[in-house]
C-alpha cells in the first residue's frame, strides 16, 4: 500500500511518493529523497550515525516513522551549512583531525551542534555524556572532544569580541 | 498499513475505537527497531507523540501525574528530576540523548520489558497507570498492570494516558549494570525509595516482572533509623541476600542468571548504603 505524504526537510517541502508508510525517516531520506549524508548502520538507535533534528530535538532518524513526521521541521547534515562553506563545527572536526573514516562524522556534527546550542561551554564530562549516543570506531574520541572544545572556545572569543 | 497522526486525545481515542488492534507508536524507540528488522508488522499505526494532552504533567505537591508522552529527556531534567529523583536517574541511563529525546515514559510502560529502565522505579513507587478509551478511564496499580515480559492488562482500544507517582519525601535512587555506561540495556537494576519512613525497593531484568522484595523492605524499614540515616552493615548484607534470593533471573544472550542474581544483590546493598550512609 502506498500514498503520498510531504516532509519539511532543511526548509524545503519534499513529497514522498509510492513509499511504504512503515519506512523509517532514515530510509526515506536516503532512498526516497537522495539525501545520503545521514548514515545507516545499526538501524536500532545504537550508533547515532543517522542523527537528525526533528522538531528541534536531536533524534536517530532510523527510529522515526517517516510518515509520522509529516509537517515537522527536519534538519539533516545537508542543512547544517551550504556546500563549500562548512559550519564552525565541521571546520573544527577537520582542523582537530576528528575525522578518520568519516562514517560517524555526520551524526557527530549534528550531535555537536545540538550540544553547543543547549550548553555553550560544556565540560569534558558533559561532552562525553552528550555524545555517548554516537559511536566512532576510529578516533578513540580524543580528537572529537578536542574539536568540540575548540568550537566552544572560538564561539566564546567571538562573543567577547562583539 | 495505515498511519494516523492525531493531534488531540479525542482524535487518538476515536482512531483506537475504530481500530482497537492498532499499534500505538509513541517515541518509536522500541517499535521502529522491530519494524526496521522486519520482526513486526502492523495494519494500522496510531502515532501519539503529537497529542498535546499526553505531553504535559501536573504536580499538586504530593503527587506527580506524568502524561504518557513525557519524554525521558524531560524526566531527567528539572523540575521533574527533583520530584522523582530515582526516575530521573533511571531516565539518564535510558539509551543515549537521541533516544531520550524521543522515548516516552508511556512507551516504556506500554512495551513493558522487565529491562525497561523506568519500570523498577514505578514498581517501587507503587505508580498508578491511567488507561483511557473512548468509553471511559480506569486506573491500575503498576503491580497489577504488568503481567509478564511485554505483557500487560491494556485492552484493545485503550491508550496509556498517564502515570502518577508520589513526590519524593525521602531518599530515592536507581542503579543499573550493563556492559557499558551509555546505550545499554540493563543486565540488572534496582530502584529504592524511602517514602513516609518506609523503604521500598524493586528490581529490573531479574525476573518476568519488576518485582519488589517485601522481606527486604520490611527488614530495612524496621531496622533503619530514619532520623539519623543509620543502618548497620549486617542488616544491609541481609537485605542484599533477601533480594538475591527473591530474584528469578534467566540465562540469555545478555547475561547469565547467576551473574544477574549476584549483581542485583550488590546493587540493592549499594542503594541501601546510599539511603542510609551511617552504619
Amino acid at each position: 500500500m502506498s500514498e503520498i505524504y510531504s516532509l519539511y526537510v532543511n526548509g524545503v517541502r519534499r513529497d514522498v511518493r509510492d513509499a511504504w508508510v512503515g519506512e523509517s525517516l532514515l530510509f526515506v531520506l536516503r532512498e526516497r529523497l537522495g539525501l545520503m549524508g545521514s548514515k545507516g548502520a545499526c538501524e536500532q538507535g545504537e550508533c547515532g550515525s543517522c542523527s537528525v533534528m526533528v522538531d528541534g530535538e536531536l533524534v536517530c532518524s532510523c527510529l522515526v516513522l517517516a510518515a509520522g513526521a509529516v509537517g515537522q521541521p527536519i534538519v539533516t547534515i545537508e542543512g547544517i551549512a551550504p556546500e563549500g562553506a562548512p559550519s564552525d563545527v565541521q571546520q573544527a572536526f577537520v582542523t582537530a583531525g576528528a575525522v578518520q573514516c568519516g562514517f560517524c562524522t555526520p551524526g557527530l556534527i549534528m550531535a555537536t551542534h545540538a550540544l553547543l546550542e543547549r550548553s555553550p561551554d560544556p565540560t569534558e564530562f558533559e561532552i562525553r555524556e552528550e555524545l555517548s549516543g554516537n559511536i566512532c570506531r576510529c578516533t578513540g574520541y580524543g580528537r572529537i572532544i578536542d574539536a568540540v572544545q575548540r568550537v566552544a572556545v572560538a564561539r566564546r572569543a567571538d562573543g567577547d569580541a562583539s | 498499513m495505515s498511519v494516523f497522526v492525531p493531534t488531540s486525545l479525542d482524535d487518538a481515542l476515536a482512531a483506537l475505537a475504530e481500530s482497537p488492534d492498532a499499534t500505538v507508536l509513541a517515541g518509536g524507540t522500541d517499535l521502529m527497531v522491530e519494524f526496521n528488522g522486519g520482526h513486526r508488522r502492523a495494519d494500522h499505526v496510531v502515532v501519539v507523540n503529537r497529542v498535546p494532552e499526553l505531553r504535559t504533567w501536573q504536580h499538586d505537591g504530593a503527587r506527580l501525574r506524568l502524561g504518557a508522552g513525557v519524554t525521558y529527556a524531560e524526566i531527567e531534567r528539572e523540575p521533574i528530576a527533583a520530584w522523582v529523583p530515582a526516575l530521573a536517574q533511571a531516565a539518564r541511563t535510558v539509551g543515549s540523548p537521541q533516544i531520550r529525546h524521543a522515548a516516552t515514559i508511556g512507551g516504556n510502560v506500554g512495551t513493558c520489558s522487565p529491562a525497561g529502565d523506568g519500570l523498577p522505579v514505578l514498581a517501587a513507587l507503587d505508580a498508578e497507570i491511567e488507561l483511557v478509551a473512548a468509553d471511559g478511564l480506569r486506573t491500575v496499580r503498576f503491580a497489577d498492570f504488568m503481567l509478564g515480559p511485554k505483557r500487560t492488562v491494556r485492552r484493545p482500544g485503550e491508550l496509556i494516558s498517564a502515570i502518577t507517582v508520589p513526590v519524593a519525601d525521602g531518599y530515592q535512587g536507581y542503579s543499573k549494570v550493563g556492559v557499558r555506561n551509555a546505550m545499554v540495556i540493563a543486565t540488572a537494576s534496582v530502584a529504592i525509595a524511602v517514602q513516609h519512613g518506609r523503604v521500598a525497593n524493586a528490581h529490573g531484568s531479574v525476573g518476568p516482572t519488576n518485582l519488589r522484595c517485601p522481606e527486604a523492605e520490611a527488614l530495612a524499614t524496621s531496622r533503619a533509623d530514619m532520623g539519623t540515616g543509620h543502618l548497620s552493615a549486617e542488616v544491609i548484607a541481609e537485605c542484599s541476600e533477601l533480594v538475591r534470593a527473591a530474584s528469578r533471573p534467566i540465562d540469555d544472550h545478555r547475561s547469565s542468571a547467576a551473574y544477574r542474581r549476584h549483581a542485583v544483590g550488590v546493587l540493592a546493598g549499594r542503594q541501601l548504603r546510599r539511603a542510609f550512609p551511617h552504619e
